[in-house]
């Protein structure tokens, strides 16, 4: 007759972490920041097509790091939920602490219940009509949410960067200021990036009812300067 | 409300109306039954709205008047919507189930904006307003029709677009004009008369109140400018800067001047 391995709880839930923190931890990272007019999510992302950042709702952005598919799918479950949710009671009701909730369940339960972890970090931007409303919700792989109004870093390296972030963020920076630092934090002393390495997008308060609007070409080249 | 993560094979796509069908949560309608043709004569129908072709885009517009049988049931609802950035779409018909479209048809597009990451064609998004006509079918014949118009700006070709609709979801492109609605066949024959190859936006905006004033001097059903009240048809241009709603002191200026004329002509 064999005998189970007896595998301590301790250590499955640090196996299950560590694993899903290499996963994680092999991206780029990305920085979202909030700035006197809105909230800016700035990813290192060289490609043009697989998405870090996106558009939820009209006043909720997302942006994921780690295993694409898992974010992505995420990522889809989220616009489908603020879609549903604005068609069946009204468009004012959407809200990003709902979604950030859920998606922590969703977290959580792979977590704790399935075969992996899902190898994913995520953040919820959600822009309020005044600048105090912004609100910025940070997911881990676990299923914790944490929640700031300041800046959020996630990914690889995000340690370093938050230390970047931490030394000049400033409540109130315009956009230029919010981006340039961001990008700064994102490149190190050592680097340079250019807007070819960068996917950026604003929830910005005068865009309209769809707040978000993504950053490109000509228009980011000349913010980056 | 369960949070909407399928599995791979159960996954609705990028259509919304595709992931309402598989929550159960598709629109009610189809299976009123034949009680439903019942004491309809009470709801409110919308009536003319119409499109025209300009150089660099399309106007739309559309009169602001419901009627339920012989009574105006509303002076000023509006008929004339952006259905995205890039598009506008104006219904004539059964007002309840012609706004539940609008609404279901913005959303479609926005949703599969998002989700796909980048919007549909405008033949596409012409496309899935056959759809949504065609499966309103079996309420459109117990006696609730709508009869929409889409028009936009196609990017790829750099023109402006307009197509037709019937209740079967049958969908016809027209070139330079169209009209749909009780006042239509009205409102048709002025565009047919005054439209040209060489109309720009200016032109193609006071055709369009011209036209419409017209059906409402022939069709009950129409509204015509409310100098009282100050309540005036929606008129809206698309360009390749997108879908934009005229201001109404604009329209009632248009309509002054084009009034103005017509009194001035019958001296």
């Amino acid at each position: 007759m064999t005998v189970p391995m007896y595998v301590s709880p301790e250590q499955v839930m640090k196996d299950r972490a560590d694993y899903a923190r290499k996963g994680i931890a092999r991206g780029r990272a990305s920085v979202a920041s909030t700035y006197s007019d809105g909230v800016l999510l700035c990813a290192e992302n060289p490609s043009k097509t697989l998405r870090k950042v996106s558009e939820i709702y009209d006043r909720i952005g997302f942006m994921g790091v780690g295993k694409y598919n898992e974010f992505d799918q995420l990522r889809i479950a989220g616009v489908r939920h603020a879609d549903l949710k604005g068609y069946s009671y009204s468009r004012a009701d959407v809200d990003a602490r709902w979604l950030a909730n859920q998606y922590a369940q969703i977290l959580g339960q792979y977590f704790t219940h399935e075969m992996k972890p899902l190898e994913v970090e995520m953040l919820i931007a959600e822009m309020g009509t005044e600048p105090d409303g912004d609100r910025l919700f940070h997911l881990l792989y676990d299923g914790t949410v944490m929640d700031t109004t300041s800046y959020v870093v996630i990914g690889g390296e995000a340690d370093v960067i938050r230390e970047r972030m931490e030394a000049s963020w400033a409540v109130g920076a315009d956009l230029q200021t919010a981006l340039r630092l961001a990008v700064g934090a994102l490149a190190g002393p050592d680097r340079n990036l250019v807007p070819d390495d960068l996917e950026v997008a604003v929830l910005a308060r005068d865009n309209g009812r769809r707040a978000f609007l993504r950053l490109e070409g000509e228009a980011l080249a000349t913010l980056l300067g | 409300m369960t949070f909407p993560l399928f599995a791979p094979a159960e996954d609705p796509g990028p259509s919304f109306v595709a992931l309402l069908a598989r929550l159960g949560m598709d629109r009610p309608g189809s299976d009123l039954g034949p009680a439903a043709s019942q004491g309809l004569d009470g709801i409110a129908h919308g009536t003319t709205v119409l499109a025209i072709r300009f150089a660099d885009g399309v106007v739309m517009a559309g009169d602001r008047r419901a009627t339920s049988g012989h009574l105006i049931s509303h002076r000023s609802i509006e008929k004339v919507f952006p259905a995205d950035s890039g598009s506008g779409v104006a219904i004539a018909g059964a007002a309840g189930p012609a706004m539940e479209m609008v609404r279901l048809f913005q959303l479609q597009l926005e949703h599969y904006e998002k989700v796909e990451g980048s919007p549909l064609s405008l033949e596409g998004k012409a496309n899935q307003l056959t759809l949504m006509l065609r499966s309103h079918l079996p309420v459109a014949m117990m006696g609730l029709p709508v009869v929409p118009l889409f028009a936009g700006y196609d990017k790829q070709q750099r023109r402006g677009r307009l197509f037709q609709f019937d209740i079967t979801g049958g969908r016809y492109e027209e070139q330079d004009h169209a009209a749909t609605g009780s006042g239509s066949l009205h409102a048709t024959t002025v565009m047919k008369l005054r439209f040209n190859d060489d109309l720009d936006a200016d032109s193609a905006l006071d055709l369009a109140v011209e036209a419409l004033f017209q059906a409402a001097d022939e069709d009950s059903a129409t509204g015509g400018p409310d100098m009282v009240r100050g309540i005036f048809p929606v008129l809206a241009t698309i360009t390749s800067s997108g879908f934009e709603r005229l201001p109404d002191e604009d329209v009632a200026s248009r309509t002054s001047v084009f009034l103005d004329r017509l009194s001035g002509g019958a001296r």
